[in-house]
């Protein structure tokens, strides 16, 4: 019973560890354009996006799941009831048939995107002002400055903040289980309900512990790495 | 011709008239220091020279070329802008170094920036790196930094980073190298090597534009010296008579509250 179980389970933390990894190779990148976005000096496009992130950070992932699986298919039954939808409704209804998966890698990329975008500015905006001050004098470029010069900085600031968050993504997949997508939480659940049995649910914190436990450990050396000088 | 040109140039934050109208020339090859107490305008008067700040009116030519013009239209582009920046260097008084590169990579840096620009860079990668990095090794042994290349500022006494923030601004091979405070963040027994290293350049007839508060200093080093206070240049002239016999009474006044302290 109990590789039954370990096997089961294994199946459901590769959903996991698929749905953890998707989110972060979606979210990094895009949390960096919400973090520009949201300095941007053209200020109608720097309210969208604060407005947006308040939105994303204000309201829960779970409730954010069920509105990027549920939402398309409730406008297309209402583009139904209208005489002549116009091709954003109709766009929208063709997503009615998504699949759960997609929309949980939907949802948590946004949702990821957003708080990593602030942990990005706040290190961006961390950096003294002196940095860019002697980059100008010495006649870099803006781009110059913010690759040769910021960018490491931000990221050496950056680092911890990041694997808390990223920790905190390991057990909110656990979330997807919402849209019945089939990750390790919901593969113990269905032990209890169809076997009685609880100690599966028990079982699945040891995978949770153990990933993050690599992942502290894989933290730990970047930040020793990036300790060989101090600010 | 004078190497450095400002006239009536005025400068205001809101409604903080910080720069009231300052007119000054600067030869080739001279020292000059400009003293007064904080918040007399000293510090933006050389962030407007080197372009980190805007001035409001007035003008400033270095070598001839207008790095600020407020009566004349034309507009500089940016490739004149940088243009501008690299005819000035600046030391700042919190040195600025960048902290995850090395002491010679800090000074390298914006020179192979720079070199990336010209024409034969493709051709002579190597060697137009290799002689950057020779110059950079040569100046560093001016400044006494012989043995710390390979150190990252961290490491090192603020007298150190502060040679380094000299070195990496003569590695532009500046017009002008202006410096702003260079010990005032330094322990006291640090601020002689500073000293020191700025005297050798005005040895070798490097101009420079000093802000400091080290009044002794001012009065060995210098070939004129400006007294600034509320925004406008109260006294000028030759050091020894700035400092051991100043005419007007805000002269005296500061002078005789620093001799006080010291």
């Amino acid at each position: 019973m109990f590789w039954e179980v370990t096997i089961d389970l294994l199946r459901g933390f590769g959903t996991t560890v698929e749905i953890f990894a998707l989110t972060l190779l979606g979210a990094l990148p895009l949390g960096l354009i919400v973090c520009f976005g949201s300095m941007s000096k053209f200020a109608p496009l720097k309210w969208l996006i604060k407005t947006f992130v308040w939105v994303i950070r204000g309201t829960p992932l779970m409730l954010q799941l069920i509105v990027v699986f549920y939402g398309p298919g409730l406008v297309a039954a209402w583009a139904e009831d209208i005489a002549n939808p116009n091709f954003i409704i109709s766009w929208l209804a063709s997503w009615s048939v998504m699949d759960r998966f997609t929309a949980v890698i939907i949802a948590f990329v946004i949702n990821y995107a957003c708080y990593f975008s602030e942990i990005y500015r706040g290190g961006i905006e961390s950096i003294p002002q002196g940095q860019y001050e002697a980059c100008q004098v010495l006649g870099m470029s803006k781009s110059q400055t913010f690759f040769k010069v910021i960018l490491m900085q931000v990221v050496k600031r950056v680092i911890p903040p990041m694997g808390n968050e990223i920790i905190t993504l390991v057990k909110d997949t656990s979330l997807a289980r919402t849209i019945a997508v089939y990750e390790i939480i919901w593969s113990a659940q269905s032990f209890a309900k169809s076997d009685g049995l609880m100690w599966p649910m028990f079982y699945t914190a040891a995978f949770y512990l153990i990933f993050n436990g690599l992942l502290t450990v894989l933290f730990g050396k970047i930040e020793k790495k990036l300790n060989y000088y101090h600010n | 011709m004078a190497i450095l040109e400002v006239r009536n140039l005025h400068k205001s934050f809101g409604s903080n008239h910080v720069l009231k109208g300052i007119d000054f020339d600067l030869e080739e090859g001279k020292v000059l220091s400009v003293i007064g107490s904080s918040g007399s305008g000293k510090t933006t008067l050389l962030r407007c020279i080197t372009s980190l700040e805007k001035a409001d009116s007035g003008k400033i030519t270095v070598n001839g070329n207008y790095v600020f013009d407020s009566e004349n239209e034309h507009k500089l582009t940016k490739e004149e802008i940088r243009k501008n920046r690299l005819a000035v260097g600046l030391v700042f008084q919190s040195f600025n170094l960048f902290p995850q590169y090395t002491v010679l990579k800090n000074v390298t840096l914006a020179c192979e920036l720079q070199a990336k620009k010209r024409d034969e860079w493709r051709k002579n990668k190597k060697q137009i790196l290799e002689e950057i990095n020779s110059n950079a090794k040569d100046i560093l042994a001016k400044v006494g930094l012989s043995e710390k290349l390979d150190s990252y500022p961290c490491q090192l006494s603020g007298g150190q980073q502060q040679r380094v923030s000299i070195a990496r601004a003569l590695a532009m091979n500046p017009d002008i190298l202006f410096f702003d405070e260079p010990t005032s963040a330094l322990d006291p027994e640090l601020t002689g090597e500073i000293l020191k290293v700025i005297k050798s350049l005005a040895a070798e007839k490097m101009t420079m534009v000093i802000v400091t508060h080290e009044m002794a200093f001012a009065r060995d080093v210098s070939d004129h010296i400006i007294f600034m206070d509320g925004g406008v240049i109260v006294e000028q002239g030759d050091p020894e008579q700035v400092i051991n016999n100043p005419q007007n009474e805000r002269t005296k006044h500061f002078l005789n509250r620093f001799k006080e302290n010291s």
